[in-house]
């Protein structure tokens, strides 16, 4: 905001605003949203640093090759993948106000994801049962760190979901609800790219050790 | 994205958020490429077809970093002219950071441990 000062007048000094005009509902959510998700990009950045510096550190305990079944990570990451063009569709469904069509695609989004998340869990379950605790050393720790803020991203991502389709069947299509899915849109797809940073660095160069 | 603009593209597509969407075709192919792209780095894992761990580590790195660019443009629809550029820009603001926090954290501790006494000298000491 520009506050000038028009000295010329006689008598009291003019102020105006040089930069302030109107604009619609949420005309800057999407850059906003973005650099939201710049910012959790950062915090990634430092759990994978994290997990890059203590990956090593196995304390006498199981390695990644002890642990990961590449199989599953498989599986998972396909989950992810599909549950991403899935989301994609309900977009192009939504741009042609197909109220129906876009619930659809979004619930088998939500599904996908909560395959993923179900998946991950198990793998949690069945490392922590063979005593790969979070506990047990620091590749551990820094393991289930980072993993574990990735699966919370995407299960927060899954109520939100659901939240938006309560939203879409109750309100419709409305310019609202189109901002909001757009900017689920963006979260989904930026989980999907930290998860090929999670199995490349993760899981393939863990095996690969 | 001004109120100009703005309205012009409301008036032949009919959605008013002012960012880059994709199409079928667009969001097919990107789909297709990252499924190519995820296939083949856990394929040379998997079987070990190169012959040393060095060069699949260094290829599978090259296939994340393909496929990022791929995600960013096909189904974040990046793109250098959306907000006016403003994405674009905290997003290269954001991989400068990212690159200075991982190369350093990478770089500092295998310098700290290198330098450090390793365990088996320390425990001949006493």
């Amino acid at each position: 905001m520009t506050v000038a000062v028009n000295p010329s007048q006689t008598g009291e000094p003019l102020f105006y605003l040089a930069d302030e005009h109107p604009h619609p509902e949420g005309w800057s959510t999407a850059l906003g949203f973005w650099i939201y998700l710049m910012s959790d990009c950062l915090i990634f950045a430092i759990l994978f640093a994290t997990y890059g510096v203590l990956g090593g550190n196995y304390a006498a305990g199981p390695a990644p090759k002890d642990l990961f079944d590449l199989n599953l990570v498989a599986v998972n990451t396909s989950m992810l993948l599909l549950s991403s063009i899935t989301y994609g569709f309900a977009m192009l469904t939504m741009q042609q106000n197909e109220v129906a069509q876009t619930q659809v695609w979004l619930a088998i989004t939500g599904l996908f994801g909560l395959a993923f998340i179900g998946i991950e869990l198990f793998e949690f379950a069945h490392m922590i049962h063979e005593g790969a605790t979070p506990q047990r050393s620091a590749f551990l720790s820094a393991f289930f760190t980072l993993v574990g803020t990735h699966g919370l991203h995407v299960s927060c991502g899954l109520i939100w979901l659901v939240t938006l389709m309560v939203q879409v069947q109750k309100f419709g299509l409305i310019e609202a609800n189109r901002r909001r899915l757009m900017c689920l849109s963006m979260f989904w797809h930026f989980l999907d790219v930290v998860w090929i940073g999670v199995f490349t660095f993760v899981y393939l160069l863990g095996v690969l050790r | 994205m001004n109120t100009d603009t703005h309205a012009a593209h409301a008036d032949h597509h009919h959605h008013g958020d002012g960012h880059a969407h994709g199409t079928f075709s667009t969001y097919l192919l990107g789909f297709v490429l990252s499924v190519v792209l995820t296939a083949i780095p856990f394929w040379l894992v998997m079987s070990g077809a190169l012959p040393s761990k060095q060069i699949t580590a260094l290829v599978i790195m090259a296939f994340a970093v393909v496929q990022i660019v791929v995600h960013m443009i096909y189904f974040l629809h990046m793109n250098t002219t959306s907000e006016n550029g403003w994405s674009m820009m905290a997003l290269i603001f954001t991989i400068v950071m990212v690159v200075i926090a991982l190369s350093g954290s990478l770089w500092v501790m295998s310098h700290l441990n290198s330098n450090m006494m390793p365990m088996h000298q320390m425990s001949g000491m006493n």
